[in-house]
């Protein structure tokens, strides 16, 4: 395995490319996504994206935010070349709601806010809420591990450049 | 950060390694040996150690209470004690007055004012409490893997020096290359091939 400073930085292209594989797949395939995690309901976009460009010259950020923001500044960044770099996610499971940002470089979790649970109101409840938190963190984290695994999969895989990246860049073209 | 807010920070890890049996033993008596020190009446600026989830200001790690199904929930506090500059400024100003008219001399050389500054300070640690920042975690012995709350770079940091120190495992971060050696299943030949991959140019332009 390789040092651990050297490999994260030299691989944080590896969670960007994951992120925006997620979006061209929550848009095209999402019964993907269903294969991968069979409680999931629906996953979406939510509240937040960033996007950049290294490829230019200089370091170029794209962020969108808000509740109703519309993509299409996101499309268009990807057609200059950029890549997501941090988003927010909905994940759905029945009638249970999750939210999420997660960041391509370092694929952390934050502003992670799982269905509401019982308060506490004695010292004994409050096992219960923390066993309770865990099922409810779980259940996210294993989609990401799960989802991450899979892209991972298919990135060193034939079908990657055979296949996918075509079919990414038509998806660009086509929605920008 | 706190794991029963409303919204978190998740950090990743997996700890690699086997403690001394029986485990819980183990744990309870490396968490009592790492727990936190109170500096309020210290000079220390700093102390960073274990401390209970339930009573972060009382850690107490007799019996199981750390053990909340199968999995093992504690917190990392870090106290920190900041003295403003503009402080640190006023008294070293008086004290440095004070000392020239009893010493009757006009000025004090460089190393003298750092001596009265180091003094100064270590007067004023006693007298400032520190500020505790508590950062709680989830350690699942049995499938390896530790999740902390929190995304901050010093407090990470200070996670992985302490957890080595306590129990002598290897916590290894979960970004990108880790979770995709340790994480994916991968094959010997599959793995061979992570190590070779690059970026790729994934714009509209076919």
């Amino acid at each position: 395995m390789l040092d651990v400073a050297i490999a994260y930085n030299r691989y944080r292209f590896l969670g960007n490319e994951f992120l925006t594989w997620v979006w061209y797949t929550l848009e095209n395939r999402s019964a993907q996504l269903v294969e991968i995690d069979a409680d999931l309901s629906a996953l979406e976009i939510g509240n937040r994206m960033v996007l950049e460009n290294r490829r230019s010259e200089g370091l170029e950020t794209i962020t969108i935010k808000g509740d109703d923001a519309g993509l299409e500044e996101g499309l268009l960044a990807l057609k200059k070349g950029a890549l997501v770099t941090e988003m927010n996610l909905i994940y759905r499971s029945g009638d249970n709601t999750w939210q999420f940002n997660i960041k391509g470089e370092s694929l952390n979790v934050s502003s992670f806010k799982t269905p509401e649970t019982a308060g506490t109101q004695t010292k004994e409840d409050i096992e219960g809420a923390v066993l309770e938190k865990i099922f409810l963190y779980e259940k996210v984290i294993l989609f990401i591990e799960g989802a991450f695994g899979h892209f991972v999969r298919l990135r060193i895989s034939d079908d990657w450049d055979k296949n996918i990246i075509t079919q990414m860049k038509q998806w660009i073209n086509k929605a920008s | 950060m706190g794991l029963l807010s409303q919204s978190v920070s998740i950090t990743r890890y997996r700890v690699q390694g086997q403690l001394e049996e029986p485990v819980l033993d183990t744990i309870a008596r490396a968490l009592k040996c790492h727990a936190i020190l109170d500096i309020d009446n210290d000079a220390a600026e700093k102390s960073c150690g274990w401390t209970s989830f339930e009573n972060p200001f009382a850690p107490e790690f007799e019996g199981s209470n750390h053990l909340f199904g199968s999995y093992m929930v504690f917190s990392l506090r870090v106290d920190k004690k900041s003295i403003p500059t503009k402080i640190l400024k006023k008294h070293f100003s008086v004290e440095e007055t004070k000392r020239l008219a009893a010493s009757g001399r006009q000025f004090f050389s460089r190393n003298e004012k750092k001596l009265v500054k180091e003094e100064v300070l270590h007067r004023l640690s006693l007298r400032i409490p520190a500020t505790p920042h508590i950062y709680d975690l989830i350690w699942n012995y049995e499938g390896g893997k530790l999740w902390f709350f929190s995304n901050l770079k010093a407090a990470n940091e200070e996670l992985e020096t302490l957890f080595a120190e306590s129990f002598k495992l290897s916590l290894i971060r979960m970004f990108p290359y880790t979770a995709a050696e340790m994480d994916s299943d991968l094959s010997d030949s599959e793995r061979d091939r992570l190590n070779q991959i690059s970026p790729v140019t994934i714009t509209g332009q076919t």
